[in-house]
């Protein structure tokens, strides 16, 4: 067992290069501990990006709930069988839906989910510029009376340049 | 007795709220001075009345009265009464009460605080406020009576939910919630000045320091609702997507963008009818979340029993003062004038852009959370969406979003130029670059994100810190600013400090899920943790097993954590109660799993170490400082005196009606 | 001037999603298993623990699938409506004991009557979890090939059988 747990160990080095353990620590726990760490930590990466369907709206991280548990023990045998994080979520969207995921995928029925915003902030910004230059040429410099003036020199009298 | 006195005072104060309603606008519309004098009065009679209720409630819950429902389902005779009283919002239909006693609170504060207003708008104000109420009141008597009577009475309450039971819990519903129904009166200046067809200058003075302080109270209870979440669901995480947490984040964004847009709007006369719609946007994101919390249609942690009557009445609800606001809107915006000349590069135009940003951001949150309804409305299946989709939307439109936040203030009003602005910022520019990547290699780790989030917030202070010597050397010195001013740098300064927060916490952090028996110890962030087992507790509704954890550095203890694993009595649920050592520059987190069969007393047990977490609600309160210090801003009250003393009453002159061709939207 | 009006054309779009909003189900899934094979397994006997049962047994005939447990409260609602079924032969049920207890279940089916064939029983939940299990009862409709051509989330009721079931078994008995 501990040697299939250093060669899963090594394997998944690469993908965690970037983790935030220092490989130091993931060995002394492992030698202290007979969860494998790096496991449990791909366990919870990958249950944070999953639903748990029979609670309200928790991840299966998260979840108390008896079928969250029964599936991040799966998922926990998944990843020791070293699967990779694709095939596990294939395996559970296979049984039950894109629901499982929160992460959802790219498709035609997304694309105005991943798109739509970033398709607003270019309408926004083209809108506001286009706004912006229209309002330009045709506010006319000065348009107050005297009376407004009166008032915006009462206004301004007691405060610089600084209003946020 | 007491909840049939409750009952009858709601009643008694739906008729009021009727009259408060009805009477002050048609009176502005006829002139009517009687009529319009009528406002504060019943306004004030609507507050004493709901405020009865609200204390029958709160009678019902203190004596524990198990003959009225909401007594019986969200109460118990062990509960502390503390959250006794807290109760009162556990619940839809108390909630629903808080809701309507704040709408009276913050009524009143208007009938108090605008005695300087022209009498027109402050009966149109009150008045828009009286239907909101009419709404409330009327959907609590006819759907969610919080004084029904259960007969025979339950021997005993089912209890309150285990979550809710918990200090920041007593506090954050209400703060939450003023700021929700703040934005009410933002809302209610907006109709009042459509309906007066006076939108001007003066009208987003009057709104900016009722907004400011919503918006203070809001980021406040968002703050303490992720606080809560961070130690309460035992899983270290400090905001989750929710539903509910984003029901409570649109109207924050909409808030924060329309201070901003005021703030172009009173300085420039600019861009009314976005303002205008901001200010409607606000409210409705809030009664929108209330929706989306109590019908059901979608599925959240913190979601109320819900009941499809009650889902339909907040609909017509929601119709009738949105879609009405919305058609008054597209009545009125048109003939609204364009307001003063600024340039293309100016302080307006950032402040704008920025407002787009918001107003996106706001969007995708609205997009995210909706989704699944829409998919499944239209028949394509279910999905979830969830924090990787926040995430990835959400990030790059704040990164352009904090950039801007440190040019608007180094740009001039009205017109600006390119270079000037960049002779102002390039030091702060070439600094937070520097910094941003070299510092995460002195912290142990350099990844792009975090280079990115050190580099976002440096930027942010250094702009700030260049504007504050700019402005100190010019003139006045650090009295010569106005507290306006002040606020502003303080709550760009608190997003700053968010952002370090987030990124070191994210970057950082360190987190052991392991298995330990007494004795055991387990390395996070240079601290050992050592388990010293388990013990039994008995608390005062629940018992517990409460685990010992001694903190060791260098091998000598520095704290001990008492985490616990309890058990309600009288609704049996389990609650992981966390236990955390604070500090400036980290937390350690210690929560215990499930205990571990057949193992002689070992736990699973889960060890975090947080960089900088409590920076994020750090930041959170510094931004909510400088709301209040911008509302301090004497200018306020200078104002508030002179328009006492020389009461005009055409103070709208300079919105030109012949060049109304072209005010918008952006 | 159209643009000022598209807030309020807008929000009533919204209004309209929320209305139908309040008539869907948000908590229940549909499964991707529809029109698929029946996962395999094989599964001690509830009755019989020696013996195996797997649905590779049922090739070519119609039958219900039905997921329960006696810790299950809404299945005890469900009962009495598939003791009905049973007596009336018209379809087979067959049933997973879930996440159970061996004596619990036996007891559960002595005292209220066993309206099954036969029950497999799925005692640490890994066929459910194959068959997209999220809550019990769950009742599936399996043809003669062996794939499913329908799923119940929650207890079958008399409606639910007589609208959607029988009609679904009658059709899937005249196939092949």
């Amino acid at each position: 067992m501990k040697k299939f747990l250093a060669i899963a160990l090594l394997g998944l080095l690469p993908l965690y290069a970037h983790a935030e353990q220092p490989p130091r620590d993931m060995a002394q726990d492992l030698a202290e501990h007979p969860m494998n760490p790096v496991v449990e930590k791909r366990l919870i990466n990958l249950a944070q990006k999953l639903r748990c369907l029979v609670c309200q709206n928790e991840s299966l991280a998260s979840s108390h709930a008896e079928l969250a548990e029964d599936l991040r023990r799966e998922v926990r045998e998944m990843i020791e069988k070293g699967m990779t994080d694709k095939q596990i979520t294939d395996y559970l969207v296979a049984r039950y839906g894109d629901f499982v995921l929160y992460d959802p995928p790219v498709k035609e029925t997304t694309m105005l989910l991943w798109y739509g915003p970033f398709a607003l902030l270019g309408m926004g910004l083209v809108v506001l510029f286009y706004q912006l230059r229209k309002r330009r040429k045709i506010v006319p410099e000065i348009e107050l009376t005297p009376e407004a003036l009166q008032r915006a020199a009462a206004l301004l009298n007691d405060e610089k340049d600084n209003q946020a | 007795m007491v909840p049939e006195i409750g009952h009858f005072a709601l009643i008694i104060a739906l008729m009021l709220a009727i009259l408060q309603g009805v009477l002050p606008i048609y009176g502005a519309a006829r002139s009517n001075a009687v009529l319009m004098g009528m406002a504060r009065p019943v306004a004030i009679g609507q507050f004493v009345f709901v405020a009865t209720a609200f204390g029958c409630l709160a009678y019902a819950l203190l004596t524990s009265d198990f003959s009225v429902l909401y007594v019986a389902e969200h109460s118990n005779s062990q509960l502390p009464a503390h959250y006794r009283f807290a109760a009162l919002w556990g619940g839809h239909e108390g909630s629903l009460l808080l809701w309507t006693f704040l709408l009276t609170v913050w009524t009143v504060a208007v009938t108090q605080f605008s005695k300087h207003l022209p009498q027109e708008m402050v009966a149109r104000v009150i008045g828009v406020m009286g239907l909101i109420s009419v709404g409330f009141l009327t959907f609590m008597l006819f759907t969610s009576n919080p004084f029904e009577r259960l007969l025979p009475a339950a021997m005993d309450g089912r209890d309150l939910n285990p979550l809710l039971q918990d200090p920041g819990m007593v506090i954050h519903p209400p703060m939450l919630y003023m700021g929700y129904v703040g934005f009410s009166v933002a809302f209610a200046f907006a109709l009042s000045a459509l309906l007066g067809g006076k939108l001007d200058a003066t009208w987003a003075r009057w709104s900016r320091p009722w907004t400011t302080v919503a918006w203070t109270f809001l980021t406040l209870g968002i703050a303490l609702g992720s606080g809560w979440a961070y130690y309460e669901l035992g899983w270290g995480g400090w905001w989750f997507w929710d539903p509910v947490e984003n029901a409570s984040f649109m109207p924050w964004l909409a808030g924060t963008a329309l201070i901003h847009s005021l703030a172009v709007t009173e300085k420039r006369g600019a861009f009314k009818s976005w303002t205008v719609l901001l200010a409607i946007s606000a409210f409705s994101l809030s009664l929108l979340g209330t929706f989306l919390v109590r019908s059901g249609v979608l599925t959240s942690v913190h979601a109320f029993a819900t009941d499809p009557r009650r889902g339909i009445f907040i609909l017509a609800f929601l119709v009738v003062v949105i879609g009405s606001s919305l058609l008054l809107f597209a009545w009125r915006a048109p003939k609204i004038g364009l307001g003063g000349k600024f340039e293309l590069v100016s302080r307006e135009s950032f402040l704008l852009s920025n407002n787009v940003l918001l107003s996106v951001a706001a969007a995708s949150v609205f997009l995210g959370t909706l989704y699944p309804l829409f998919m499944d409305a239209l028949g394509f299946g279910k999905l979830s969406v969830g924090p990787p989709y926040f995430n990835t939307v959400f990030v790059p439109l704040m990164v352009p979003m904090v950039l801007l936040m440190g040019l608007g203030p180094a740009a001039r009003w009205k017109q600006s130029s390119v270079p000037d602005i960049w002779v102002r910022v390039r030091w702060a520019f070439g600094a937070s670059l520097v910094i941003a990547v070299l510092l995460p290699f002195i912290l142990g780790k350099w990844t792009p994100l975090i280079a990115l989030g050190l580099m976002l917030a440096f930027w942010l202070i250094s702009t700030a810190l260049v504007d504050l010597r700019r402005r100190m050397l010019r003139a006045g010195g650090i009295k010569g600013q106005s507290r306006s001013y002040y606020g502003m740098q303080l709550a760009h300064f608190g997003v700053a400090v968010f952002i370090i927060g987030v990124t070191m916490v994210k970057g950082y952090e360190m987190e052991r899920d392991v298995r330990m028996s007494p004795g055991d110890t387990v390395q996070a962030g240079g601290y050992s943790f050592r388990f010293d087992g388990v013990r039994d507790l008995e608390g005062p509704n629940y018992h517990a097993r409460q685990g010992r954890v001694v903190i060791l550095e260098d091998g000598k203890p520095v704290g001990q954590l008492f985490p616990e694993k309890r058990q309600y009595d009288a609704s049996g649920m389990p609650m992981t109660e966390a236990a955390i050592k604070t500090g400036l520059f980290r937390d350690l987190y210690v929560s215990l799993g499930e205990p571990i069969p057949n193992s002689g007393g070992a736990w699973a047990v889960r060890v975090y170490y947080k960089p900088f977490v409590d920076w994020i609600w750090g930041g959170c309160v510094l931004m909510a400082f400088g709301g209040i210090l911008a509302l301090s801003d004497r200018r306020y009250r200078i104002h508030a005196k002179k328009k006492q003393e020389s009461h005009a009453p055409d103070n709208t002159a300079h919105v030109a009606p012949e060049t109304a061709t072209g005010s918008t939207t952006a | 001037m159209m643009r000022f009006i598209l807030p309020f054309v807008l929000f009533m779009v919204l209004a309209g999603f929320l209305y139908v909003g309040l008539g869907l189900k948000p908590h229940e899934v549909e499964s991707p298993l529809i029109d698929k094979s029946a996962p395999a397994f094989s599964l001690p006997q509830l009755a019989e623990p020696a013996k195996n049962f797997s649905p590779e047994d049922m090739k070519g005939k119609v039958w219900l699938f039905n997921v329960w447990a006696s810790w299950c409260e809404s299945c005890k609602d469900e009962h009495p409506v598939l003791l009905a079924l049973a007596q009336q032969n018209l379809v087979p049920i067959y049933g997973l004991d879930y996440k159970d207890k061996r004596e619990d279940a036996e007891a559960w089916l002595h005292q209220a009557g066993n309206p099954y064939t036969l029950v497999a029983s799925d005692a640490d939940g890994r066929v459910g979890i194959n068959y997209g299990v999220y809550g019990v009862p769950e009742t599936y409709v399996i043809d003669k090939q062996g794939v499913i051509r329908y799923k119940q989330i929650g207890p079958v009721t008399l409606g639910s059988l007589k609208d959607t079931i029988l009609p679904l078994v009658q059709k899937l008995e005249a196939q092949p």
